[in-house]
């Protein structure tokens, strides 16, 4: 790991002081890719202590603050009865003790699993811009099947976020608000960047709206083992026979809101018919295929559930 | 050139102050500079959970964490752990080689308090799910969560 200066921000003014630092919330993606040499920082501002708080908005909302650790988030009993797939999502990513480390911030800002972007020995166009992607002809099993481009196939890891990406959720930052489904980019041609947030802007909060249907929502993932993996695919749901949202994970370089599967059942189409319309748009890779299926069946699964 | 900066924590109740490299994960200190080997260095990544103790009472991957992160927090190793769980392992016969044990044994200590907090009901799919980030080579899992369903 390369040398850097560590400072803990006391509130947001006071983090945005140190220009061009990276900051620093539970550590638990960030430690890692210094430790592998991924990600080099030479100042660390650690703003994981500031924004800890969820807080009740006006009309039945919730502002969770960016510092909010995710098993908090989780655990929280009003999440649990206004937007239970975001509370269920949480809960299917990483371990215990790495949600009682990792941020609501961090959550979203964590880099893709790709194996080539983890390995400072391969070339990577995220890591490395120009170097090239080895995993459009190598592994890529678990990489992305919508949205990417010839320069990068990467999938975004979170859970979290492919639930406030069907809820809706507002990402508050110190410069901004954003809708959380503009805030990770597709790959393009810059697939070093995530996020379209810029340098020394720091999200602070994420805002969930009140959204009657998330009452009536769930998370589904399927992976390789029965806990602690990436998922192959996630959807996020929520449906009650009156209104319908769905995102998907696992499948692209941002999380996917399912937009032409919601209006496919606002126009009265099986729940079959409308997953089928939205992988319609998928271009699958040489050992991916297996996602456009499996994303449909997980779709048609949870909206059933749901409906019944 | 090594950043050090002054750190001060309390680790199974001794106040520590200290001067460290911004580098030092927690486990590192515990281990090579305060003699606490209990935790054990796993896979180094967060991904084996044998280096989870408790910090501020939730259980956490030492590895993953930067000990200037952990300034004025208070730390518990299995050497400063007594509770139930820790006889439950020895009658369940809940290991083998016992190297994952003493994360295994943070971790559950900590899980029980999430369940509590959460109000969950705990079931022995409960205890496996919220348990797979402690990972056992000699798979000792079925004593495992017998013995954390004993306490």
């Amino acid at each position: 790991m390369e040398p850097f200066a560590y400072r803990r921000a006391t509130t947001v003014d006071d983090a945005l002081r140190t220009p061009g630092a990276t900051f620093l919330g539970g550590g638990t993606n960030l430690v890692d890719l210094m430790r592998l040499g991924v990600a080099a920082p030479d100042r660390l501002v650690d703003v994981s202590r500031l924004n800890a708080e969820i807080e009740e908005t006006d009309g039945g909302g919730l502002r969770i603050g960016a510092g909010v650790r995710n098993n908090d988030l989780a655990f929280d009993g009003r999440v649990r009865e206004r937007w239970p797939a975001l509370s269920e999502a949480v809960l299917a990513g990483a371990s215990g003790q790495l949600r009682n480390l990792a941020t609501t911030g961090g959550n979203l800002l964590q880099r893709t699993r790709c194996s080539y972007f983890q390995d400072v020995t391969k070339p990577c166009n995220k890591r490395e811009p120009g170097t090239g992607c080895p995993a459009r002809d190598g592994d890529h099993h678990n990489l992305a099947i919508l949205g990417w481009s010839e320069r990068c196939v990467a999938t975004h890891p979170s859970d979290m976020a492919v639930a406030l990406a069907a809820f809706d959720a507002i990402v508050h930052t110190s410069r901004r608000l954003l809708p959380v489904v503009e805030l990770h980019r597709l790959p393009g041609d810059d697939p070093a960047r995530d996020t379209v947030l810029e340098p020394d802007e720091l999200i602070v909060a994420v805002e969930l709206p009140p959204l009657q249907v998330a009452r009536s929502s769930t998370y589904r993932k399927v992976r390789e083992r029965a806990s602690f993996a990436f998922a192959l695919v996630s959807v996020a749901a929520a449906y009650d026979g009156a209104d319908v949202r769905i995102a998907l994970g696992g499948v692209a370089h941002r999380p996917w809101r399912a937009t032409t599967a919601e209006q496919a059942i606002r126009d009265g189409k099986s729940f079959r018919e409308a997953a089928e319309a939205e992988l319609a748009q998928a271009e699958p890779l040489r050992d991916n295929a297996y996602k456009v299926e499996l994303a449909t069946r997980t779709i048609v699964r949870v909206l059933e559930e749901l409906a019944s | 050139m090594a950043e050090l900066q002054p750190v001060a924590l309390t680790v199974n109740g001794t106040r520590h102050e200290l001067v460290l490299d911004t580098r030092s994960s927690l486990l590192d200190l515990l281990r090579e500079r305060l003699g606490l080997t209990g935790s054990k260095k796993g896979c180094d990544h967060g991904q084996c959970g044998a280096c989870t103790v408790l910090l501020d009472g939730r259980r956490a991957n030492a590895c993953l964490v930067l000990t200037v992160a952990a300034d004025g927090c208070d730390v518990v190793t299995v050497e400063g752990l007594a509770h139930p769980l820790q006889d439950a392992f020895v009658e369940r016969d809940a290991f083998q080689c016992g190297y994952c044990t003493p994360g295994q044994l943070c971790s559950a200590v900590g899980m029980l308090e999430e369940a509590e907090r959460a109000g969950d009901a705990v079931d022995d799919a409960y205890v496996r799910e919220r348990m797979s980030g402690n990972i056992c080579r000699c798979g000792a899992y079925p004593n495992i969560v017998a013995a954390i369903a004993d306490v």
